[in-house]
């Protein structure tokens, strides 16, 4: 199980940094969802990997897994959700306006439509 | 409980939902609500320095939850500083986006403009790091829309670079506070503060790792060098009056790091202790090396403006570096004159872009611009402002830090640097305007009469509004002792944690 998590929040950062290096704007977008992905699989596991236990504390439970990572994961993800939206609209726009979706700026001469 | 310290984060936001919902179409109305809206926040603020002078740590529990269950905003000195600094420069901004028509450029400007100063101001108040993570975010996502404000191809794609260099900055925040949550079991900094001092110290290596990571994300949102390489171009590209009100945005980063690295990871805590300070002040004389140099090489004012925001980013960060309450205190100096000075700087560039046509912000010859000779006293101002000369804060602000770091190991080093690089960024602004103000060419053949109706067509309220920054900085100079009693106050009482910490957790 631990190994499992690990290896997952590990290959996806591994994806997401690769992609988020890369040249154009689209595989970019990608790589920041592949690390919010990540991030919220860590944030996860950051109150420890329990199973099949209640959430929280009531009578008769001898364990519980912590509640509050995932109200974090769940503010997390609703925040990468907003932000990806935001993300892709921005990058369409400096698409449509600049006719190249590059994400490296350059000399206005060499970017001019 | 005062229900006072929640108003800067409520008021906006209602503020920025009433604009966008109600009056969306009426720009009048927009503006009246916004500036409203601005003047009302300087009143709160000033009301919650006084309270804070009293020296008490005001704690305000969201939902009524006690501290460290619920989450909490916090009031103490530093926080009440930040968000009347804040205030006043948001009124001021909003004055000059009115006044030179900047917010008509495009839509949503004063709803955009309203939700980030609620992200700002919850990012001064919270007591707790996710709640701080939230508010970054919230301040983020109305900064890429105001970033972008009235479009235009280098804009949009600059504003791209900023947004995914913010993303991945928010990725690794979550990072941080994951790790942090992980060792302490809290979020709640007063509660982290105690969690962390209680650690054994032969079981700290991912506590250390949670601590940097975290600086990391700070040192981004401060421009830290290297990781500064999202401002110059954003700054350079986005709307004045927006650029202006970035002025504080690097501000929330040295901010965060002035308050977590005081309050949780501070100078005694044995098991962080070494952690920070000395690469952080390498790094911090790096970036102010950089940005003067990038002031003495900038092709453009408006990189240039934006280079003086990263010299005087790491001018800041070299006092906080050292960590005892002296240079904090002149820190917090800096941390004010360099708001106001940046701001103006911005400005004022703008108002020259916008006078010179179609050779904009070049440093190029040119005609002589409507308003030459004014414009060139505005740009003087603003120069010996950011470089630190003489008579304005600048000098005061450099002055304090050289004295206070008096005591530090690396003292000479510092001298050295912060010396050096003020003649490297007066030569730098000498430079350009020289070129921009005595280097005209012979004006076009303009029809006769034409000049003096053009000038008096051009609006009064930004030289108005810029002239309330000079003012303020004028203003920061003459009641310099008065400001550093305080501000020596909020050093002492950034260090003496356990008040922070009793105060939060004691609450009730």
């Amino acid at each position: 199980m631990e190994f499992l998590v690990a290896s997952a929040i590990g290959v996806l950062t591994a994806a997401g940094l690769y992609l988020v290096l890369r040249f154009r704007s689209f595989p970019v977008i990608l790589g920041i969802a592949m690390l919010s992905y990540a991030v919220n699989v860590f944030l996860f596991a950051t109150g420890r990997l329990a199973v099949n236990l209640p959430p929280v504390l009531r009578d008769g439970a001898a364990a519980y897994t912590d509640p509050l990572p995932q109200a974090l994961v769940l503010t997390a993800i609703v925040i990468s959700f907003g932000m990806t939206a935001v993300v892709v609209l921005l990058a369409l726009g400096a698409f449509l306006s600049a006719r190249t979706d590059e994400v490296d700026i350059g000399d206005d001469q060499e970017a001019g439509s | 409980m005062n229900h006072w310290i929640i108003a800067p984060v409520v008021l906006p936001a209602l503020m920025a939902a009433v604009i966008v919902l109600a009056m969306r179409h009426h720009q009048g109305l927009q503006r009246v609500f916004s500036l409203g809206s601005c003047a009302a926040l300087v009143a709160i603020a000033i009301g919650l320095l006084l309270e804070s002078a009293s020296g008490r740590i005001g704690v305000y529990e969201l939902g009524n939850w006690p501290a460290p269950f619920g989450i909490v905003l916090v009031l103490d000195r530093l926080s009440a500083l930040m968000v009347l600094i804040t205030a006043v420069l948001a009124f001021i901004v909003a004055l000059y986006a009115i006044g030179s028509n900047w917010d008509a450029r495009g839509h949503h400007f004063h709803a955009l403009f309203q939700f980030q100063l609620m992200g700002i101001f919850g990012a001064f108040l919270t007591g707790d790091a996710f709640n701080l993570f939230v508010f970054f975010e919230v301040l983020l996502i109305a900064s890429y829309g105001l970033m972008i404000h009235g479009g235009g191809r280098r804009r949009f794609r600059a504003g791209l670079q900023y947004v995914l260099y913010n993303l991945l900055g928010s990725t690794l925040f979550l990072f941080a506070l994951g790790t942090l949550y992980a060792v302490t079991g809290t979020l709640n900094m007063a509660d982290m503060a105690v969690r962390v001092a209680e650690l054994p110290a032969d079981d700290t290596a991912l506590l250390r790792v949670g601590a940097m990571l975290l600086l990391l994300v700070f040192a981004i949102k401060a421009a830290l060098l290297p990781l500064h390489f999202w401002l110059p171009e954003t700054y350079a590209e986005a709307p004045a009056p927006v650029a202006a009100l970035f002025a504080i945005m690097t501000k929330v980063g040295a901010y965060a790091v002035l308050r977590m690295y005081t309050l949780v990871f501070g100078p005694d805590v044995a098991v962080t202790e070494e952690l920070v300070g000395p690469w952080f002040l390498v790094a911090a004389l790096v970036t102010l090396a950089v940005g003067m140099i990038g002031v003495l090489g900038a092709s453009k004012l408006g990189r240039l403006a934006a280079f003086s925001a990263i010299g005087s980013m790491g001018t800041l960060l070299i006092a906080i570096s050292v960590f005892t309450p002296e240079t904090t205190q002149a820190a917090l100096y800096y941390m004010i004159h360099s708001t106001i000075a940046g701001a103006m700087m911005f400005l004022v560039v703008d108002m020259v872009r916008d006078r010179r046509g179609a050779v904009g912000d070049a440093l190029t010859p040119a005609p002589t611009m409507a308003q030459h000779g004014l414009l060139a006293a505005l740009f003087f101002a603003a120069a010996i402002a950011s470089a630190g000369m003489p008579p304005l804060s600048g000098f005061i602000g450099k002055l304090l830090i050289l004295d206070a770091v008096r005591a530090s190991e690396d003292v000479w080093l510092i001298w050295a640097v912060i010396l050096a690089t003020t003649l490297v960024a007066v030569l730098g602004f000498a430079q350009a305007g020289s070129k921009i103000f005595w280097k005209t060419t012979e004006p076009v053949e303009a029809p006769s009469g034409d000049g003096p109706e053009q000038t008096a067509s051009l609006p009064r309220l930004p030289l108005v509004a810029t002239g309330a920054l000079l003012a303020a900085a004028v203003l920061l100079s003459v009641l310099a002792g008065p400001v550093n009693d305080f501000l020596g106050a909020t050093a002492d009482q950034l260090y003496a944690t356990e008040i922070y910490i009793s105060g939060v957790l004691d609450a009730r």
